[in-house]
C-alpha cells in the first residue's frame, strides 16, 4: 500500500478494486501512469474501462485498494484530485441551448477559474479548439466532432495536469477523430498526461503505452508495439475464393495457432510462414480452394487486441 | 442484364434542402451478392442519400433504382425487397428476443409457419439460440447489434441497408458482426449497402464510394482506392525523442524547410505524408540532426484507408 516515490509517476493504483452490489466490475488493478504519457484504456464493452476512469477522476470511491493521483489520495483528498484532473465522461454534458462562450464560462464557475485568468483562459481554449470565431454559436448547432472539441475546451478551462477521457471519438467522423487526435498531440507536446479510453484501435496506436482490460483485469500493459509483440507468429493474408472451407480446413492444421477472417480474406496465424504455407497452400489445393492475393503482413493493432480476447475467452 | 447485376443503380441523384445542395448529382452502381461502404464525414451527405435510397425522402434530380424499381414511383415494391437497421435502433427492452422477433415479423406482414421460420433462422443466424426469454435490456452490446440485424431481415430481403450498426462496439464483436454479414452475403446473396466510421471495417467492404460535399468523390476496391487515391507516400519515423521531434518537424514544416502534407504523432512513431518522399527524407535527416535527436533510418510504410481518406478530402 506504498505511494510511489517516484517523482515522475502521476497516476498511480495499488490493488485497485471496485464492485457493483455483488459483481466485480475491477479486480486489484496495479497501475503506475508516467507524467507526460499518453495512456490508452481499450478493452471490450463492459471490461472496466468507465469504471476505471471514474475512479481515477475521483468521482467514484474504490471497494478496496488505494487511487493516487497528483500525490493525493482519491478517498481522503478528492476535491484536490478534481481540481486538477479533466476529466471527460463518454456524455460530456454541454448545454445545448447555450452559446459556446457561455458553456465556456458555466465550467469556469464550477471550477473557479476567475479574475483576469478567466478571459485569458476562454481565449486559450478557444483558440486551442479553433472556436475563436464562433464563440456565439449555440452548442446545439455544432457538429458531433465540434461538440467533443468543445466538451473539450471545457475540460481544460482550469488548466488540468491530467485528462481522463472516456471514449471521446466514439461516433465521431475520422476526419474530426484526426482534428481531434492532433489537439491531444498538442497538449501531449506542452507535458498534459492523458488517459484516453477507445474502441478505435488505429487511436491505441497514438498511445505512449496501453492497458488491456478484460473482465475487470489488466490483461496486459505496454507500448504499441509491446502489445503486438504479443501475438505469436506471423500472419500469412490471403483471398480463398471459398472462404468456408478454407477456415474449416485451416483450423485445425498443426503450426497454425489462429485464423480470423477479414472480410473476403483470411488471416492466417502461423508459427513460421516458410515452413508452415507450403503444407498449408497443399491442404487448400486438396481441399479445391483456389487462393490469390497472398502475402505476409504485421498484424495491426486490430489482430493483436481480437487475439489476445480470444485467448482469455479461450 | 443491368438490373440483375446492380442492387442499386443511381443517375444524377441530387437533394436540396432551399438552397442547401445536401446531395449533388451522385452516380453509382452497387453489385449484387457484394458489401458496399458508403463513407463520408458527418454532414457530408450520407444520411440524406440513404434516405432517397430506402425511399423515405424524395429526391429534388436525377433517380435511384433499387432492385430494377424506381424508388421515386414504386416504394412499396421496393419497400417489401429491403431490410433497415438504423444507426439507433429499436429494440424493446421490456420485450424478450422472441417476442421482439415477433413484433419485428408481424410488422412485416409475416404469419404463421413462416413467421416461426424466419424466426428460428434469425435467432441462428444470430447465435442468440438458448436466449430466446433474455429480455432486450439484458442482452450485451453485441447481441443487441446481432438481435437487430436478425429483425431486419425476418422478411427475406434482398438488399440490407446498414447506418452505422457496429457504433461504439468493440473490436472483437464488431469483427463477429462482420464474419455475420459475409455468412449472409456468401450463403444468402443477399447484397449489403453500409455506413461506418471505422476504416478497418470499411477495408473489408467489396467496393467503397467516399462521398465528400454531397458529392461522391472516389469510388473503387479498397486495394484500387490506395493506389489511386492516396496522394503522396507515408513515411514512418521512430526517433528517441518523439516529441522534440515532433517540435522540430511542425516549426520546420511551417517555416517552409520541411515539405510534407500531415504529421502526426503515433506513440513512439512519427508519421509523415509526403508528396516527395526523397526529398522529405532529407529535409527531415537535416532538421532532426541539427535538432540534436536520434533517429532509426526512416521507413515508407503502407497507407492505412483512414490515411487514404484523409488525403482524398483534405
Amino acid at each position: 500500500m506504498r505511494v510511489s516515490n517516484n517523482p515522475s509517476v502521476i497516476i498511480c493504483t495499488t490493488q485497485l478494486s471496485r464492485s457493483f452490489r455483488k459483481i466485480a466490475a475491477l479486480r486489484a488493478i496495479d497501475l503506475s501512469i508516467q507524467r507526460g504519457e499518453i495512456f490508452g484504456l481499450v478493452g471490450p464493452d463492459g471490461a472496466g474501462k468507465t469504471t476505471m476512469l471514474r475512479l481515477l477522476a475521483a468521482v467514484m470511491t474504490p471497494t478496496a485498494g488505494q487511487v493516487t493521483v497528483v500525490g493525493h489520495d482519491s478517498v481522503k483528498d478528492a476535491e484536490k484530485i478534481r481540481g486538477q484532473v479533466g476529466y471527460m465522461p463518454q456524455r460530456f454534458s454541454l448545454y445545448g441551448d447555450l452559446s459556446v462562450q457561455e458553456n465556456l464560462q458555466f465550467y469556469a464557475d464550477i471550477f473557479g477559474v476567475h479574475g483576469p485568468e478567466r478571459q485569458r483562459r476562454f481565449e486559450q481554449v478557444l483558440s486551442f479548439a479553433h472556436m475563436s470565431d464562433i464563440p456565439d454559436r449555440r452548442a446545439k448547432q455544432l457538429s458531433g466532432g465540434m461538440q467533443k472539441k468543445l466538451g473539450l475546451a471545457c475540460t481544460l478551462i482550469h488548466r488540468p495536469d491530467v485528462l481522463l477521457l472516456d471514449e471521446p471519438t466514439t461516433g465521431v467522423d475520422p476526419v474530426s477523430r484526426r482534428e481531434f487526435w492532433d489537439l491531444l498531440t498538442e497538449l501531449h507536446l506542452q507535458g498534459t498526461t492523458i488517459v484516453v479510453s477507445t474502441p478505435y484501435m488505429d487511436e491505441a496506436e497514438r498511445c505512449n503505452r496501453i492497458g488491456l482490460l478484460f473482465k475487470g483485469e489488466l490483461i496486459e500493459c505496454g507500448t504499441p508495439r509491446e502489445i503486438k509483440a504479443l501475438v505469436q507468429g506471423q500472419v500469412v493474408e490471403f483471398h480463398p475464393d471459398r472462404l468456408e472451407v478454407a477456415r474449416a480446413v485451416l483450423s485445425h492444421q498443426p503450426g497454425v495457432l489462429e485464423v480470423q477472417v477479414y472480410g473476403t480474406l483470411l488471416h492466417v496465424f502461423v508459427e513460421d510462414a516458410t515452413v508452415v504455407w507450403p503444407r498449408l497452400q497443399t491442404v487448400l489445393g486438396e481441399a479445391e480452394v483456389k487462393v490469390d492475393n497472398v502475402r505476409l503482413i504485421h498484424p495491426r493493432m486490430e489482430e493483436a487486441f481480437i487475439s489476445l480476447i480470444r485467448r482469455q475467452v479461450g | 442484364m443491368t438490373e440483375d447485376t446492380f442492387a442499386i443503380q443511381t443517375e444524377k441523384l441530387s437533394k436540396r434542402f432551399g438552397h442547401f445542395v445536401a446531395v449533388n448529382s451522385v452516380t453509382f452502381n452497387v453489385r449484387r451478392g457484394t458489401i458496399f461502404g458508403f463513407l463520408g464525414p458527418n454532414g457530408a451527405g450520407k444520411t440524406t442519400t440513404m434516405r432517397m435510397l430506402l425511399g423515405l425522402l424524395r429526391p429534388s434530380g436525377g433517380k435511384a433504382k433499387i432492385l430494377g424499381y424506381d424508388v421515386a414511383h414504386q416504394p412499396r415494391a421496393v419497400k417489401k425487397r429491403i431490410g433497415y437497421m438504423s444507426q439507433r435502433f429499436s429494440l424493446y427492452d421490456d420485450l424478450t428476443v422472441e417476442e421482439n422477433l415477433l413484433f419485428f415479423g408481424r410488422t412485416y406482414g409475416l404469419r404463421g409457419a413462416r413467421l416461426r421460420e424466419r424466426i428460428q433462422y434469425a435467432l441462428r443466424m444470430a447465435d442468440l439460440i438458448g436466449r430466446e426469454q433474455t429480455p432486450g435490456r439484458e442482452l450485451a452490446g453485441g447481441f443487441r447489434q446481432r438481435m437487430a440485424l436478425g429483425a431486419a431481415i425476418l422478411h427475406d430481403p434482398e438488399l440490407i441497408f446498414l447506418d452505422e450498426p457496429t457504433a461504439g462496439v468493440d473490436p472483437v464483436s464488431r469483427r463477429s458482426f462482420w464474419e455475420l454479414l459475409y455468412q449472409l452475403v456468401n450463403d444468402e446473396g443477399v447484397t449489403i449497402f453500409v455506413t461506418t466510421h471505422y476504416m478497418d471495417e470499411a477495408e473489408q467492404c467489396q467496393e467503397l464510394a467516399f462521398i465528400h460535399g454531397g458529392q461522391i468523390v472516389a469510388q473503387g476496391s479498397p486495394a484500387d482506392l490506395k493506389v489511386t487515391l492516396m496522394r503522396g507516400v507515408v513515411i514512418e519515423l521512430t526517433p528517441d525523442d518523439p516529441p522534440e521531434a515532433m517540435r522540430l518537424l511542425k516549426e520546420a514544416s511551417a517555416a517552409g524547410a520541411l515539405r510534407v502534407d500531415d504529421i502526426a504523432l503515433y506513440g513512439a512513431q512519427i508519421h509523415l505524408v509526403a508528396q516527395d518522399a526523397a526529398q522529405a527524407q532529407q529535409q527531415l535527416a537535416e532538421v532532426l540532426t541539427t535538432g540534436g535527436v536520434q533517429f532509426d533510418p526512416p521507413d515508407v510504410i503502407r497507407p492505412s484507408l483512414e490515411d487514404v481518406f484523409l488525403s482524398a478530402i483534405r
